[in-house]
């Protein structure tokens, strides 16, 4: 096929975020400028958005190799607010970093164009070279401040990790292959990959889901998350638990509804074991944390199993369900890591992530526990917040498929879930006299940093206020 | 609109008692008692001028006040609220105990005024969208949205009492014991809206339109228990209680009274308003089952209420007594049982409401809950045990008293339905006049502890306690009023219950504690 003007103009946010790193990449090695390099990111990334955004709405363009519908530039504007969000808390971040502080930029340009490909792909190919591109630039920002023996720790282990499950992944692709003979998702979904080729179709598909459930730290190959959450420096771990956790699993969801061998029964109660599991393991796990990035760390483990849900009822809801939660939960999630990269910024070493750090935050600052707090409430799903509209669509689609024992496991998980939300929350709010532990810098309200989390917060409490804007968003993907 | 404001005066004043504080301690207590006795002026007007017999048996839906508008319209939610005698009612209770709960903190709460405010009229905001709500998902939303200011209250203001039992533990169960049961109920409500979506086709958690719900027998059993588990979990009903003693020991006084006076009131309600109507005939045979649960709080409560030693985990105790009469009575089914249960709802929080300030001025003036370390206490504090007595003999049910009105109609109208439960039932009055007795003879007879005079009530604290004895009296004399405000909303859920088949005439003698 022959690429018209139309398909060019589909994929231009993802040329213009290629672009604006090959800029960076230029630019560094002309001359090193920390603000000049995030500036170049941030109109980078701003642009892509604007041009996503009046793109919403279009009609569906097919490459062989890409799809930009409606979930596609759904998954883009989510991307690129969260990379924004991670640019910005960057440079507050990077400030007080000794080494060279340019190359995150780049770093994290390049896997955001990962991430974008990634959600896009409609052949094997586009989606393992979509992954690795999202993955290989993480390592990177996991292991930044290389110095510290625990952001080290993290990088090598997330490379060694989700090697592991990349080969698993490409295992699975290739017992397709050998099934179907095609590697395009619409002729593999033809051709009924997993259904009529008896053991080799279904390794093969259980062999990517492992591949994915790696990535998306689904109980049991959840174990590299906690260390990693804890390791990264912030806007690492926040690009990693907003971006990547978000592209991967909207490429399940796209394997999911195309793809029949998912729909087989057995397959869906593989799917509902993984997410009960999921959901109390993370939650469970939580309990003991006194870390706060590992917390958020298991915490988002038990929100991928309450999002797995999404994919175990078939019902016209269930997309709607997944775009809602994924919403929901990045707000809360962008905003929580926020607060912690800007309480850790500039960088002086470790994170300030022990709970201890954050006794009595509220009568310090009362700005920034505020919207710590309501994050806190948004992912324990309280009326009046964001979380409240997932954790809702959740339970609605639960009932509706008639699983009763995920909407017990969703109840119980919750009520363990709010154990530890709550912990995180008191704790702000207790004085400790004469305690004076990290702190953000006091104009922090001023920076842009300070303006993003607040947005966020503002964000959380409107989607929880009215979310009908939300509802027809997704509605119609 | 006027019920928009009810709810959202509480919230705007909260947030404006929180930015006060720049200004100095006493804006924030000024502000937080005149949005209360707005919401109280409010309530009290409505209850003037309106019109409270509309609702009719043969009508069911008719509101004295209602506003709608659209919300969430992909699932047909709305913002629907309806104000009727019993809310009102509920409504008025929620001002005036608003206004002594931020009475009752002026001298105790001294760190964080603002927040505190904030936080204690957030509660009675959500607890005000409780009694308005009609939209079931609003409702929830309600219901779920006031524990978090209940929360920190408890957690930050609380008092960390004795054997290692610290407020914010105390605070963490009573938030993880609701919200789970909360959560349940969601399930219920959606599991509602989905049968009825699949009956008619359109999506709605109207109150009107789920009530026509038709459902399988089944169904109707299991969402009833998803519904009853959600509110016996606030009420609370025995086995479901454990987090009600500590929430009380723990709170500040201004917390107990809240607790006591007002959100346990909210899960009565909604058995009034949803539990029975959504589900009659399922809670007509479930109906043994909870009176059976009844007399097992009537008695667990009063039995563990002599044993205890703090004080405001004794009256938290004969809290969980009172409610099993009200359980009694919601599940009876009879008009004059329904109409006893409001007023022993609104007596009671009347007396735990005064006794519990009465004990949070005792601690300010002893620093000690235990009563132990009390005794003799009458003659060394002015008036004080002359108002608690009063309040004790209330809470016994002595004649006179609205307690009394309030415990004989539901004994009353329940004997023709099952006799049975009321004979041991009455039973527990005997202990709830030994526990009353015990707290009396303990904190203000006895040998004294020390013989120097203790500082007397000031002119706040002796209005308060004035002003909740007068109105026990005058509901205990003449509660005429009040039944005229509530008669019609009983009548409805009696008429509903007689619809529902025989009431559980069945219980014969095979309900025993």
């Amino acid at each position: 096929m022959t690429l018209t003007l139309s398909h060019l103009q589909a994929l231009l946010p993802v040329i213009l975020i290629s672009a604006s790193a090959i800029a960076v990449m230029l630019g560094i090695a002309w001359r090193r400028n920390h603000g000049g390099s995030a500036l170049g990111t941030a109109i980078g990334l701003n642009l892509a958005l604007i041009l996503v955004i009046f793109a919403l709405g279009n009609e569906p363009v097919d490459t062989p190799l890409l799809t930009i519908d409606s979930l596609t530039l759904f998954s883009w504007v989510l991307i690129l607010v969260s990379s924004l969000a991670c640019g910005t808390m960057a440079h507050a971040y990077l400030e007080g970093y000794k080494g060279p502080k340019e190359e995150f930029y780049l770093l994290l340009l390049t896997a955001t164009a990962g991430a974008m490909v990634l959600v896009a792909s409609r052949h094997l190919a586009t989606l393992f070279f979509g992954l690795e591109l999202l993955s290989m630039p993480l390592y990177g920002m996991l292991a930044y401040s290389f110095r510290e023996r625990r952001s080290l720790e993290a990088g090598v282990k997330y490379l060694v990790l989700s090697a592991a499950g990349t080969a698993f992944l490409l295992f699975g692709m290739a017992f397709l292959y050998a099934q179907t003979g095609r590697l395009d998702l619409p002729g593999l979904a033809a051709a009924g990959f997993g259904v009529e080729g008896g053991i080799i179709g279904l390794t093969g598909t259980v062999m990517m889901l492992v591949g994915l459930g790696f990535k998306l730290s689904i109980v049991p190959f959840h174990l590299w998350t906690p260390d990693v959450y804890e390791g990264g420096p912030g806007p690492a771990t926040l690009f990693l638990a907003s971006v990547s956790k978000l592209a991967v699993f909207v490429v399940l969801l796209r394997l999911v509804i195309s793809a029949p061998a998912f729909q087989g029964d057995w397959i869906r109660e593989l799917l509902a074991v993984l997410a009960l599991v999921t959901m109390l393991v993370g939650n469970l796990l939580a309990l003991q944390q006194s870390n706060l990035k590992r917390l958020l760390g298991y915490s988002s483990i038990a929100h991928f199993g309450y999002l797995l849900v999404s994919l175990v009822v078939t019902s016209n809801l269930a997309v709607e369900t997944a775009g809602v939660y994924l919403v929901t939960y990045l707000v809360a999630t962008l905003a929580a890591f926020g607060v912690v990269t800007l309480v850790s910024s500039p960088y002086q070493g470790e994170d300030a992530a022990a709970l201890h750090n954050y006794r009595g935050l509220f009568w310090r600052r009362p700005y920034l526990s505020a919207v710590l707090t309501v994050s806190m409430l948004s992912l324990a799903g309280i009326p009046f917040t964001a979380g409240f509209i997932g954790k809702f669509y959740i339970l609605a689609l639960a009932v509706e498929g008639a699983r009763w024992w995920l909407v017990g496991g969703i109840i119980a998980a919750s009520a363990i879930g709010l154990f530890y939300y709550l912990r995180v929350m008191v704790t702000l709010f207790l004085v400790e006299p004469g305690m004076r532990h990290r702190d953000a810098t006091p104009n922090w309200g001023l920076q842009a940093g300070g303006l993003v989390v607040i947005g966020l917060a503002f964000l959380v409490v409107v989607l929880g206020l009215y979310p009908t804007p939300l509802i027809n968003w997704t509605a119609g993907l | 609109m006027i019920l928009v404001w009810l709810i959202l005066i509480p919230f705007l004043g909260g947030l404006l008692c929180w930015q006060a504080e720049r200004w100095g301690p006493q804006a924030p207590r000024w502000i937080a008692l005149a949005t209360m006795a707005f919401v109280l002026v409010i309530s009290l007007g409505l209850w003037w001028v309106g019109d409270f017999t509309l609702t009719t048996v043969t009508e069911p839906g008719q509101w004295a006040y209602e506003w709608r508008v659209p919300w969430i319209p992909r699932f047909g939610i709305e913002i629907h609220l309806a104000l009727d005698g019993l809310s009102l009612v509920l409504i008025a209770l929620t001002g005036f105990l608003g206004v002594l709960a931020v009475l009752c903190s002026w001298q105790e709460i001294v760190r964080r005024v603002g927040f505190f405010h904030l936080n204690l009229l957030w509660i009675l905001g959500g607890v005000v969208g409780v009694f308005l709500a009609l939209d079931l998902f609003l409702f929830f939303v309600f219901w779920e949205m006031m524990l978090v200011p209940m929360y920190f209250l408890i957690a930050l203001w609380g008092h960390s009492g004795s054997e290692g039992k610290t407020r914010i533990r105390a605070a963490t169960k009573f938030f993880i014991y609701t919200q789970a049961s909360g959560l349940l109920m969601l399930a219920a409500i959606l599991a509602l809206a989905f049968i009825n979506q699949a009956n008619t086709g359109n999506w709605s958690f109207a109150y009107e339109a789920l009530r026509q719900t038709e459902l399988s027998e089944t169904a109707s059993t299991w969402l009833m228990l998803g519904f009853f588990i959600a509110f016996a979990v606030k009420l609370p009903v025995v086995p479901l209680h454990g987090w009600l003693p500590d929430a009380h020991a723990q709170a500040p006084t201004a917390g107990s009274v809240d607790l006591a006076g007002i959100l346990l009131k909210t899960a009565a309600y909604g058995m009034l308003r949803f539990a029975l109507p959504f589900f009659p005939e399922a809670s007509a045979e479930f109906a043994p089952i909870a009176m059976t649960l009844g007399l097992v709080g009537i008695f667990y409560g009063a039995v563990l209420a002599c044993g205890q030693h703090d004080i405001k985990r004794l009256i938290a105790y004969t809290s969980i007594s009172h409610m099993g009469f009200v359980l009694i009575a919601i599940y009876s089914g009879s008009e004059l049982a329904l109409q006893g249960a409001v007023v022993l709802m609104l007596a009671h929080a009347f007396s735990s409401a005064g006794l519990f300030i009465l004990s949070g001025q005792l601690y300010e003036r002893l620093h000690t809950r235990d009563m132990r370390l009390m005794g003799g206490l009458w003659g060394r504090l002015g008036s004080l045990p002359g108002f608690t007595l009063c309040f004790v003999v209330a809470s016994l049910g002595m004649p006179g008293t609205a307690n009394f009105v309030g415990e004989f109609m539901i004994l009353f109208g329940t004997f023709p339905v099952a006799p049975v439960v009321v004979v041991i039932a009455s039973g527990g009055l005997v202990l709830a006049a030994i526990y009353s007795l015990i707290l009396m003879q303990r904190v203000h007879y006895g040998p004294s502890q020390a013989s120097e005079p203790l500082a007397g009530l000031d002119r706040r604290e002796y209005g308060m306690m004035l002003s909740i004895l007068a109105l026990v009296l005058f509901f205990g004399l003449y509660p005429q009023p009040l039944l005229d405000t509530t008669g019609s909303v009983m009548a409805q859920v009696e008429v509903l219950f007689l619809e529902a088949g025989p009431p559980a005439d069945s219980l014969g003698g095979e309900d025993s504690p």
